[in-house]
């Protein structure tokens, strides 16, 4: 088993010298209009300032550029359109030349190499029809080793000023690896970075391992593994790898586990003698509290980013339907009521959605409603989709999808919660069952 | 896997126990038994308490209707004759294994392959085994038996199969 090492990175954000005060200038994209038309931008390669940079000077801009590219938000101009180039971060730009090509946003950087394996990047935002930068110049340090982090750290800034939103891409994805055939798949949970990079393993797949989920710090994650012979909720430290079952009752079933806003508390489901219930408990295994006391199947709980909440599934009804409740039990209100069944809801952090997936005539959906259960909207359609879990930013949306028959195996996809944009996620093989961690500090 | 590894341990150390206790099946009469048309091979499926023959004969596994846990009458034959050869077979414990088809999300699965290996597990009780030799386990949608996507694989995939282990049942 490859043993995830210790990712030690210390990335320093500190403002360049101010070279124009700060504006909010016209160039803007507002995310909750579903955009069509996707803003043209221009991301030349970062100035290497010593040879040792130049390789990160090019490979920082292209992780930059697809960052913002794989938003459906923006679209790439392709250097081979460039009138001018930018040969000097310092250099004044050539505002007309960029006009001219129609890139809307430009951002030029540089990269130098320090000693002991550091990096240092700088950059800027310009918009072009205005005439002047889009905020200050910022500069990260950190570590050769980090450089993709760093990127998606200039890319989260670009994003968060031309939208007025948090970015997300310096973020990572905890999922389920899966190989062999369908009968007999083998499965174990991996790492990565939200794009796909970096892919690190958490386990080896001698036990069968089942949706895992992230902490709010992303250190720790909770998830389901048949280690013992039965299903049991287990804690997982991401750096050491090191894991820890969450509660060990004989005769029990325990899975479907999720962290409470702070960290402290873990809400999941308990099956004893046929009946599935949800609990919570502290996050070292003391004050377990029953939640719910019915002879349906409650599962999938999910807390609200104020902790007063939890969103759940339940057949209470007779089918699987949605519930919200107060995060201690007691009554609980159905907000799902269109056709079909629902399953595995999950709050959103901006606390105004809930995702879930949705089954209607053969077909499975992602979909999002608000928390009332008005607004629903289904996101998307195929043989099986399943699992969603949100960006940092509540603006996308993660899942599975997988394929049908006997070759049939899952894949990750994601898809902003305007429902464009769907995009296969790149892994390795096979993949389920993802869990988008918050943004890295 | 590792019940199956279990199983043939178990069925070795009846093989010995057959030999050592001839008369256990009333079959050590001509020549030791052990030749001849229609003899009993210990631990093979002629063997009437052997896992083969359970698996075989008895017949291990119950199947449900979409999205539900309550026995049919086809399950309840099968099951009614589990029941009486666990009680004439007293050294056998067992799991319970409940399953479902790919259709439904992954923890509802989960729930509803436990719905239905308690009720295999209840019937079980019921008719006289004792609780302490029965566990339950659900797999979910995780392990189909049948890999196509449609019913005629489906239905085999919602399945409560009863897999013997060895071991002194546990109190």
């Amino acid at each position: 088993m490859r043993l995830l090492k210790s990712l030690t990175i210390a990335l320093a954000l500190t403002g360049l010298v101010t070279t124009a005060s700060a504006q909010t200038g016209p160039l803007r994209i507002e995310i909750t209009e579903g955009v069509i038309e996707p803003l043209p931008f221009a991301a030349p390669d970062f100035q290497a300032e010593d040879s040792a940079a130049s390789e990160f000077a090019t490979n920082i801009a292209r992780v930059v550029a697809s960052d913002l590219a794989g938003t459906g938000l923006f679209r790439e101009i392709p250097a081979s359109a460039f009138i001018s180039n930018v040969t000097n971060f310092a250099s004044p730009i050539q505002y007309a030349d960029w006009k001219a090509i129609n890139a809307q946003a430009l951002i030029t950087g540089a990269v130098s190499t320090g000693a002991n394996g550091k990096l240092n990047v700088k950059f800027r935002v310009f918009d072009v029809f205005s005439g002047a930068p889009l905020g200050e110049g910022l500069q990260f340090g950190g570590s050769t080793a980090s450089w993709r982090r760093m990127a998606h750290k200039v890319a989260d800034v670009v994003y968060s000023r031309i939208t007025g939103e948090s970015g997300y891409f310096d973020s990572r994805v905890v999922f389920v690896s899966e190989s062999g055939p369908k009968n007999a798949r083998r499965k174990r949970l991996a790492i990565m970075d939200y794009d796909g990079a970096n892919v690190q393993y958490l386990t080896d797949s001698n036990d069968l391992v089942l949706a895992p989920r992230f902490s709010p710090t992303g250190d720790r994650v909770l998830y389901t593994s048949y280690e013992s012979g039965f299903p049991r909720i287990y804690v997982l430290d991401v750096a050491s790898v090191g894991r820890r079952v969450l509660d060990d009752q004989v005769g029990t079933m325990t899975f479907a586990p999720r962290f409470s806003p702070n960290g402290n508390t873990v809400v999941f489901s308990l099956e004893s003698g046929g009946n599935t219930d949800l609990y919570r408990m502290d996050i070292n295994g003391a004050n377990r509290q029953r939640l719910t006391s019915s002879p349906s199947i409650e599962t999938a709980p999910s807390f609200s980013p104020d902790s007063s909440q939890i969103v759940f599934e339940s057949d209470r009804s007779g089918t699987q339907q949605l519930y919200v409740m107060p995060a201690g039990g007691g009554e609980a209100k159905r907000i799902s009521f269109g056709p079909g069944r629902y399953g595995t809801p999950v709050w959103s952090p901006r606390g105004d959605l809930v995702a879930f997936t949705k089954q209607n005539a053969g077909r499975f959906h992602i979909g999002v409603m608000r928390t009332d259960g008005s607004e629903e909207r289904l996101l998307t359609a195929s043989f099986l989709d399943e699992g969603p879990t949100w960006s940092p930013n509540g603006r996308v949306i993660m899942f599975m999808r997988e394929s049908q028959g006997a070759n049939g195996a899952p894949a990750l996809y994601s898809v902003d919660i305007t429902g464009r944009n769907l995009r296969r996620v790149s892994t390795p093989g096979a993949a389920s069952d993802p869990a988008w961690s918050p943004l890295q500090k | 896997m590792k019940h199956l590894t279990k199983a043939i341990l178990l069925v070795s150390a009846l093989a010995v126990t057959a030999c050592t206790n001839p008369d256990r099946f009333d079959n050590a009469g001509a020549g030791g038994g052990a030749a001849g048309a229609g003899a009993i091979v210990p631990g093979s499926a002629s063997d009437p308490a052997s896992a083969a023959y359970f698996q075989q004969t008895v017949g291990d596994r119950v199947l449900f209707a979409v999205d539900q846990s309550s026995l049919s009458g086809e399950g309840i034959d099968v099951l009614t004759k589990q029941a009486a050869w666990l009680m004439e077979n007293p050294l056998y414990t067992a799991i319970i294994e409940g399953h479902a088809d790919e259709q439904g999300t992954r923890e509802y699965n989960l729930a509803l392959g436990a719905r239905r290996a308690s009720a295999v597990q209840n019937f079980l009780i019921e008719r006289g085994v004792a609780p302490n030799r029965l566990k339950t386990v659900s797999y979910g949608k995780e392990r189909p038996l049948e890999v196509c996507s449609d019913e005629t694989c489906y239905a085999k995939n919602r399945r409560a199969v009863t897999v013997l282990a060895a071991g002194g049942a546990t109190s």
